[in-house]
Formats: structure tokens, sequence, C-alpha cells
């Protein structure tokens, strides 16, 4: 009863926040109900016991992806209200295009059961019991049988770095910068000259 | 109603993924809103993979959900980043406006 009260509350806040998303009128706050919705997902995780998962959707999408948009939504000056120009015109069409989507969604998945031989097929079965977290679990699977995968990710989060990092950066001209090798490779002879100044001469 | 199963789960993801397609039908031009609404179908592609991996206690949907949320975080970095770029060089994000690379 209280389970089923919290999927509920948990869903519809997502579904509702999911929709304001793309129907705000400010982009600023379709980010805010992005967040809300990912914080409801994240709840969503949690009732299916993917404690790990919640909080990396958390640390992840709210922590990073999120603010990055939000990030840059701020940043550029754009003048959102000439974006909206047309939504009334491609309303029908994304409207008859979703609900073919949600009935064809619907249709595959009314109809769903598990073959009756499924358990002898599953790749790695979770421990049951509550001997180990999830937490644990997942991290035996991961430095383990998928380690070449979890490697191969990170090689996607670098390349990814690399290239926002490549994207964005520009060398601008006329900053005054510090440049510490020439500082640290001064000698003495660069700063003072002796001279020999014979009395009464001058130099 | 009160027993909550695989079905209310697929239910709700169904849902968040056609509120994704609609997103990018409805805000047609403006990319930013796209990209939330791909952030918003991955979602529910992930909340599918946790939902079956809950529900036939196989792991291995949850691994693959940790490898999508790797190349979601990926794939907003770099999209973001060339519209950044693109920002600075045209002053709009307007989708139509984005044709110089067609080949």
């Amino acid at each position: 009863m209280i389970a089923a009260l919290i999927f509920y509350m948990f869903a519809g806040l997502a579904v509702v926040s999911a929709g304001l998303v793309v129907t705000a009128r400010n982009p600023v706050h379709s980010v805010l109900f992005l967040i809300l919705c990912f914080f409801n997902a994240a709840g969503l995780f949690l009732l299916l016991g993917a404690e790990f998962l919640a909080m990396v959707l958390v640390v992840v999408y709210v922590g990073a992806v999120a603010v990055m948009f939000l990030f840059v939504v701020m940043m550029l000056d754009i003048n959102f209200l000439r974006l909206r120009e047309g939504v009334a015109q491609y309303l029908p069409t994304g409207a008859v295009i979703g609900v073919v989507l949600l009935i064809e969604l619907a249709m595959s998945f009314a109809g769903w059961s598990f073959a009756p031989d499924v358990e002898a097929m599953l790749a790695s079965p979770a421990p049951t019991g509550g001997e180990i977290t999830n937490t644990a679990a997942l991290g035996q699977l991961i430095y383990t049988k998928y380690v070449y995968l979890f490697q191969a990710s990170g090689v996607v989060l670098l390349i990814a770095m690399i290239g926002a990092i490549l994207l964005t950066h520009r060398s601008r001209s006329g900053v005054r910068k510090q440049k510490i090798y020439d500082q640290v490779g001064v000698t003495a002879k660069d700063r003072i000259e002796i001279r020999k100044v014979s009395t009464g001469g001058g130099i | 109603m009160f027993t909550i199963g695989l079905a209310h789960y697929l239910t709700v993801a169904a849902i968040l993924f056609t509120l994704g397609v609609f997103g990018i039908f409805l805000n047609r031009k403006n990319v930013i809103i796209i990209m939330m609404s791909i952030e918003l179908m991955l979602l529910a592609v992930n909340l599918n993979m946790v939902t079956f991996s809950s529900y036939l206690n196989d792991l291995v949907g949850q691994v693959f959900t940790m490898f999508i949320l790797t190349v979601a975080a990926a794939e907003a970095a770099i999209g973001l980043a060339i519209l950044v770029v693109f920002f600075r060089n045209r002053g709009t994000i307007a989708v139509e406006e984005i044709s110089q690379l067609k080949g």
C-alpha cells in the first residue's frame, strides 16, 4: 500500500515534470524540471532496488549534466521567444507521432511475460538473500566480467573531455600571461650588467 | 492497482520516452530543448533496463545502465560544446540555420 503510493508519487511527478520540460516557455524552467524528473527517476530506481544507480543518477545527471545545461542556457544570449515560433504548427504532427508511438509501446508491453526457462538463461544472476549489497554486487561484476567494457567507457569519457576542451578552447591575442618558464630561466647575466667605470669618466 | 509490477514501471518508461519524442517535434527550432528531450529518452531506456534487471534478478541490466549513463554524459558534453562553438560563430542556435555542413 505505502510502496504503491510512493511509486505513484515518483512516477506521477516524473511524468508531469517530463511533460513540463518539453512544454515550458523558459528554457531555464525546462532544465529545472529536467532535474526534478531525474530526482524522481532516481526514486524509482531506489524502489527497484538499484541503490547505486540511483545515487549515480543524482550525482552524474543532476550534479553534472543538468548543471551543464543550465550553464549553457544562461551563458548564451539567445532570444528564446523567437525559437518558440511555430510551436502550434508542429503540435499536431508531434502529438500524432507521440500517440502512435505510445500505442505501439503499450501493445508490445501489454502482452509481456517472461519465458518459462528464463531463470536458466540469466547472464549474471543477482545475489539474493541480502548477504551482499547492490553496490558490492555491481562492483564485483564490473571489475571482473565487464572490466574491458568499464575501461572502454572510461576512454569514452576521456575522449569526450578532450573533444569538449578542443572545441571550445580559443587562444585570445593581447592577453598578458605569466610565462613561468621564462621567469625561472632568468640568470644573473640577464638582469645585472657589470661595467668598469674609469675614475671621473662616467658611463 | 496497489500491487506494483513490471507493467507499471514499463508504462512509466514508455510515457517518458514518448514525451521525449514529442519534445523533439514540438521544439524543432531549439537545440537545447532537443538535447534535453534526448536525455529524457535515455532516462526512459535506463528505467526499462533497471526494471528488467530487477524483475529478472539479473545484474547485467544495471551494468549496462551505467554504460548508457556514461555515453549520455559524453554526448551531452560534446553536444553542448558544439552548440557553444556554433553560437560563437553564428550568433544563433536555430536548427534551420545549421545547414553549413550539408554535403
